[in-house]
């Protein structure tokens, strides 16, 4: 039996500094990778890394954000912190994928997307935008799963899909603890407390039904064992594949909508 | 119930007239740009934008109302649907209380109102923001509201204008509502696939979750002079980057020289502009 750990217990586990990143987990659940580079408009943003290869011998598109693991690939990869062509070369491979009719394996692992400079000037809220009304309509299967830190419109920008997984230690939110506990709770220091308040660990978000499923990690975090936990990543991905993929594509897009359409709580007054 | 006062003391949406004419005499403004002082009866009368600078303050829902549609033509849409505390959230105060005070503030129910309307007789579909309710956030019913229009244009084949004033997500509902993008996205997903004309005036601040999705996926995109519009906002830039931002930097203008948007339109103009494109693009006569 599991210890069960705070909110904040979980978040340094995301973050901890020997947690595998998406480029551990990729060649233990695909053959053959091949990246393919650029957004064809501006640029490649390493923060995104997208291609194809084969998953159980079925070829498939792959999109992750990655984070980097020692001092230069970080730098390289922006700390997984992407720019708007990162965000449109996703689009792109996600489009061919479609035209080929391969379904797309989306890994989210971003602290969010950048704020800077360029990524304004280049339209960063309208090239997640984008994505958000594009992926909505793909026809083909979307399976979208939070390895690690699932940084806001940064995460959600590869995030639509028709089936969404996270791992145990990963987090999910609108904002970050700390940027939270700064704007909220007017201390920085309230961390915490705000990753509480904000719902954030996959247990969380698995009841507050936002996602679908909790890959389990090894019990002391995913960093203790990696290919364990690749394991169990390849386990259910292979499982909810075979679901997605029997099912007609219309019944897939329908259930797409709904699901998005149903996100949300609210009352409604009914009038007399 | 506060609910039941709420109706009752919310007004009928007035009349340019009584909202840009009626003021007490004798009354003065200083512009928050340049300083000048200005006579109340003219800031009202130039739509609260300062005749020495330029400077457009910010609108709120019933003078916007007041300012685009034709008088008398607005009907509000879906306005039960009201917000809860769904986490149970409370940071210097519970969210309750941050609804609760934004409704008195405000006389509004939420940060959006949605509705049918007319502008130059062209009966069309608005979706309005209002910056006063909470950072004009969109949570659960904002969402729901936007995606009901939305949803309303696609049925009645109403050419949608959306008016954004928000500083982004409600981070009191938590991942709720960082979704309410997707789920609106896909909504304007569909209108753009049954050939709706979806028009975005991005007023000041158009920022963060709204711009990153139904907010920037227009048609047609115009936006205020001087108005900010950005994903991440200019502090987080500059903590980021550690360094100070060049002037004018995420500005209309700005936004507009990097080819983001359509035009910059001064709001005297507002409603003509829209009244024009929806004969050209709409209408087509
Ligand atoms: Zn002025």
């Amino acid at each position: 039996m599991k210890r069960s750990l705070s909110p904040w217990e979980r978040i340094l586990l995301a973050r901890h500094p020997q947690r595998p990143t998406f480029l551990t987990y990729l060649p233990e659940l695909f053959d053959d990778f091949i990246e393919l580079h650029g957004d064809r408009y501006f640029g490649d943003d390493p923060a995104i890394i997208a291609g194809f290869g084969f998953f159980d011998g079925e070829s498939v598109a792959i999109i992750g954000q990655e984070k980097g693991q020692n001092v230069q690939e970080k730098i390289k990869r922006n700390f997984g912190m992407p720019h708007p062509e990162g965000y449109r070369k996703a689009l792109r491979i996600m489009k061919l994928a479609e035209k080929f009719n391969i379904p797309i394996f989306s890994f989210i692992d971003t602290p969010g997307a950048y704020p800077g400079i360029g990524a304004e000037e280049r339209g960063q809220a309208m090239a997640i935008a984008v994505n958000l009304k594009e992926m909505s309509l793909l026809r083909v299967p979307i399976i979208v799963t939070v390895l690690s830190e699932g940084g806001s419109g940064g995460a959600l920008g590869i995030g639509v899909g028709d089936y969404i997984l996270m791992l145990e230690n990963a987090y999910y939110s609108v904002i970050s603890p700390e940027g939270c506990a700064s704007i909220l709770f007017r201390d920085s220091s309230k961390a915490p407390e705000a990753a509480s308040a904000l719902k954030i660990t996959a247990e969380d978000l698995f009841k507050l039904k936002l996602i679908d499923e909790i890959i389990p990690e090894p019990e002391e975090g995913a960093h203790t064992n990696p290919s364990e936990t690749a394991d169990n990543i390849k386990k259910a991905l292979k499982r909810i594949y075979k679901n997605l993929k029997a099912k007609p594509i219309e019944v897939l897009l329908k259930e797409r909508y709904e699901k998005l359409r149903n996100y949300g709580k609210f009352l409604e007054e009914v009038r007399k | 119930m506060f609910m039941d006062w709420l109706n009752k003391k919310k007004e009928s949406i007035e009349s340019k007239k009584s909202i840009f004419n009626n003021i007490p005499d004798g009354l003065w403004v200083k512009c928050p740009q340049c300083n000048q002082i200005i006579y109340s009866k003219d800031w009202l009368e130039n739509y609260k934008v300062c005749i020495k600078c330029g400077f457009h303050s910010q609108l709120n829902f019933y003078e916007r109302i007041a300012l685009l549609t034709d008088e008398g033509s607005f009907k509000e849409t879906d306005e039960n649907i009201i917000s809860f505390d769904i986490l149970g959230f409370h940071d210097t105060k519970p969210y309750s209380q941050r609804l609760m005070e934004a409704q008195l503030e405000t006389n509004l129910k939420e940060a959006v109102i949605t509705g049918l309307a007319s502008i130059e007789k062209i009966p069309v579909n608005l979706i309005v923001m209002d910056f006063r309710f909470i950072g004009g956030s969109m949570g659960s019913v904002v969402g729901e509201k936007v995606t009901r229009a939305i949803e309303r244009s696609i049925d009645m084949k109403l050419p949608l204008i959306s008016v954004i004033a928000s500083g982004g997500a409600r981070m009191q509902e938590g991942l709720i509502s960082l979704f309410q993008m997707a789920k609106t996205s896909s909504a304007i997903a569909r209108l753009d696939k049954e050939k709706i004309l979806y028009i975005c005036i991005l007023t000041h601040p158009s920022t963060a979750g709204v711009l990153a999705s139904f907010g920037s996926l227009g048609d047609v995109i115009i936006a205020e002079p001087g108005a900010l519009i950005g994903f991440a906002g200019p502090r987080v830039i500059e903590q980021t980057i550690k360094q100070k931002l060049p002037a004018g930097f995420q500005k209309a203008e700005f936004v507009l020289q990097h080819g983001m948007i359509d035009a910059v339109v001064e709001r005297k103009k507002l409603k003509s502009t829209v009244a024009l494109l929806l004969r050209l693009l709409w209408r087509k006569k």
